[in-house]
């Protein structure tokens, strides 16, 4: 399939279903369709990276399978597991008459599989976006278990006999860099590190999702949220928590956004204590 | 040089500087290039980038070598060389250097990128050209350019400029700081990119990039490197947090519970699929720093104090010490939560009461750190030494240093000077080092490996 027939096709499409790609976003989008790569996304919280896989999949029609990452995730939740509670009220069930060798087969059949994300992504005839999300929070042995399925596209399960894509999804994983994945994983994958946007990026973001918000307000926003990235915080605002603030002043119908309104606002965006100290002397907001 | 050799170039100068580029990575940016041809300079540099990159830390170096093998424009670029030709031959008077200035400091305040990219070259081509004795000897300065353009006064102007317009102070003096180092960095590319043009890439590439953030010698760090660094310290100790948590949960599968094994066990018919193991329990030790905090050292000590205690949580118990010829405690300085920028200017401050006579004295700072905190050190405790072993040739005292070490349970010393520097000089780093183990530790890399393998 063709997921985007050129890298301003991307910014076309991801642009039509309201995501504001930037040139290097739309280049690597298109070119892990085009060379049926994985695309491994990083950058901090919140500029896009969960959203970037969805719209993909809204921009060209193809179904979201999503496996979330955390601590403790294991292949029998990645990947698939036999329904043991079934299998063994199969077997309990089996009058002695039947042979071992029948029941055997029968309970390593499909009726007791239980397919989990990673499995479901690659059987799937339609076309899928896999998105494999936050895949720093998992441990390294799970990777292990990516990287075969992201090599070869295909998994072996012992007792069914291997399963092979009939076609790659577009897969996405994303990261928070809170570990470095193993560079075996990174080697199957494209790269991309989104960062906060610049000014008429994100400018354009907060219309398209706020669009009732004022023009000049838009501006003064975005500007009072550069500035604030520009502070060392210890967490900067975020593309969604700008969102979150033009609602609020429009919520609040404020017009202009002085000192005074910012520091009556400032804590949809900042949640530790002393980033808004930070904040409210370096911007002189008092 | 042909397409085919430059990439090739590019890729080697990547592998030369210590990026991870293997062949796979090699096939990836060609078959890409195929498919996005070479009409865009910015997409040819996105495709390289999806294709070659590995992590972050790597993008400054990729840039400065992509800007070297794919030059944005070559010599004056078009447009200024035909704006160049009915003017006259000089262009450095004085009055064109306060226009040129003038227009420059405009630029700064709108922090016009593409703007300050063209002034960077055009300051470049007028004020940095070395005029060579024979063909091919020119050459062109950055260091000269910088110089002609006083970038302190222009750091000053821009401050006053940000504050006309409602900066505060401090957010003013931080983003002049940031805007001019970016412009510097730029006019250094561009003098690189002169030079290239005249001597080739590979010859250029070897000899003027700057190593990776990660790599950088803690000692030569620049004002601008100092800041990058700093911000690389809370994602770095949420990474090793995150590493040693995960290590730890793999190492604490315990002794196999069996109440709780055979109690689960029920739901699935007795049959025990899953085991249940106790916790095991983790010893605490407690962590005392003493750091040499005299003029160069004075960076790695405060990455070094702050990347430790980001990691508190981890740690358990940490006091620390300043000293450079007298000792100062610095634990309070440390509050949890505290803001990282704060924490180090209110630690700068205090150096002045790690000195007495001002002159870097080891073996009087570990005298003074007995004699005053006699029992910080205790059969629990570790102590990390930092510093480079430079004690202007005054008494070593090694038995004080050698009852320190056996006070202590581990002992450790990190020098963060390139270990063929150790024993050059004043510096005493084999006699400390026979009495206290010495690492060299002269960047990030080798720093958080050092806190991940002591943790
Ligand atoms: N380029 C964009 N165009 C439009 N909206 C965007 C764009 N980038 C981010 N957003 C908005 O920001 C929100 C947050 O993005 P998302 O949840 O994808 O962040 P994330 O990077 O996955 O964060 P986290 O690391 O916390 O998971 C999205 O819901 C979306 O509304
Ligand atoms: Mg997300």
């Amino acid at each position: 399939m063709v997921w985007f027939s050129s890298p301003s096709d991307a910014t076309t499409r991801l642009g039509e279903v309201g995501y504001l790609a930037d040139p290097a976003t739309a280049t690597t989008a298109f070119l892990a369709g085009a060379l049926e790569k994985p695309l491994l996304v990083e950058g901090p919280a919140g500029v896009g990276k969960t959203e970037l896989a969805k719209a993909v999949s809204r921009a060209t029609g193809a179904d979201l399978v999503r496996l979330q990452c955390y601590e403790g995730l294991d292949e029998a939740r990645a990947l698939y597991e036999w329904n043991y509670k079934k299998q063994l009220l199969r077997i309990q069930a089996a009058n002695d008459g039947q042979a071992w060798e029948e029941t055997h087969d029968d309970i390593f059949s499909e009726e007791f599989l239980l397919t989990r994300p990673l499995l479901t992504a690659i059987r799937r005839s339609e076309p899928t976006v896999l998105l494999i999300d936050e895949v720093d929070k998992t441990d390294v042995e799970v990777e292990g278990l990516l990287l075969e399925v992201l090599s070869d596209f295909q998994v072996t399960i012992p007792e069914l006999g291997t399963v092979a894509a009939t076609r790659r999804p577009f897969v996405v994983l994303t990261s928070n860099a809170s570990r470095e994945l193993s560079e075996a994983v990174k080697r199957r994958c494209l790269y991309l590190h989104l960062d906060y946007p610049d000014t008429e990026r994100e400018r354009a973001i907060v219309t398209s999702q706020v669009p009732d918000l004022d023009d000049k307000v838009a501006t003064q926003l975005v500007s009072a949220v550069a500035r604030l990235r520009d502070l060392e915080l210890k967490k900067a605002p975020s593309i969604a928590e700008t969102v979150d603030w033009a609602r609020t002043l429009l919520a609040l119908h404020i017009d202009d956004l002085d000192a005074m309104a910012i520091d009556d606002t400032l804590g949809v965006v900042l949640k530790h204590a002393s980033d808004t100290d930070r904040a409210v002397r370096e911007l002189k907001l008092r | 040089m042909t397409l085919l050799d430059r990439h090739i170039a590019f890729l080697e100068a990547l592998r030369a500087a210590g990026m991870p580029v293997s062949l796979s990575e090699d096939l990836d940016a060609v078959a890409a290039l195929g498919l996005v041809g070479w009409g865009e300079r910015q997409q040819v540099h996105d495709t390289y980038a999806a294709t070659l990159l590995k992590r972050q830390s790597q993008r400054e170096t990729f840039d400065e070598y992509f800007e070297i093998y794919f030059p944005r424009m070559v010599g004056e670029g078009v447009a200024r060389a035909d704006a160049a030709q009915d003017q006259p031959a000089v262009r450095d008077s004085a009055a064109d250097l306060a226009a040129f200035t003038e227009e420059l400091a405009d630029a700064l305040e709108a922090d016009d990128l593409e703007r300050l990219r063209q002034l960077a070259s055009e300051a470049v081509g007028r004020f940095g050209a070395m005029p060579g004795r024979g063909p091919g000897m020119s050459s062109w300065s950055a260091y000269t350019t910088l110089r002609r353009l006083s970038t302190d006064e222009l750091t000053l102007k821009l401050i006053e400029g940000l504050r006309r317009i409602g900066w505060g102070e401090e957010a003013a003096v931080r983003a002049a700081s940031t805007r001019v180092g970016s412009y510097q960095q730029m006019v250094e590319a561009d003098a690189r990119r002169r030079i290239a043009e005249e001597k080739g890439p590979d010859q250029i590439a070897r000899i003027t990039v700057r190593p990776t953030i990660d790599r950088l010698d803690f000692l030569s760090a620049r004002r601008v490197d100092l800041e990058a660094l700093r911000r690389e310290i809370y994602p770095l100790a949420r990474r090793l947090a995150t590493r040693l948590t995960q290590e730890k949960h793999a190492r604490r599968r315990g002794a196999l519970d069996m109440r709780r094994t055979v109690r689960a066990s029920i739901g699935t018919g007795g049959v025990p699929l899953t085991t249940h193991h106790r916790p095991k329990r983790p010893h605490r030790t407690e962590l005392v720093i003493l750091c040499d905090v005299s003029g160069s050292v004075a960076n790695f000590a405060s990455f070094t104090l702050m990347l430790v205690f980001a990691l508190r949580e981890q740690l358990g118990k940490v006091r620390a010490f300043t000293f450079v010829d007298d000792i100062h405690e610095v634990t309070d300085h440390f509050a949890p939560g505290a803001d990282l920028v704060d924490t180090m200017t209110r630690l700068a401050d205090a150096t002045s009461h790690a000195a007495r006579f001002g002159r870097t004295n080891y073996g009087r700072a570990f005298a003074r750190f007995l004699e005053d905190h006699p029992d910080a050190l205790g059969p629990k405790s570790s102590l990390l030494i930092l510093g480079d072993a430079r004690s202007n040739y005054s008494d070593l005292s090694l038995p004080t240093l050698r009852r320190m070490r056996e006070a202590a349970r581990h002992a450790w010393w990190l020098n963060p000077e390139a270990r063929r520097s150790w024993d050059t000089g004043d510096s005493a780093a084999s006699d400390y080092a026979a009495v206290v183990p010495m690492v060299e530790c002269r960047n990030l890399t080798q720093l958080t490996e050092f806190v991940h393998d002591i943790l």
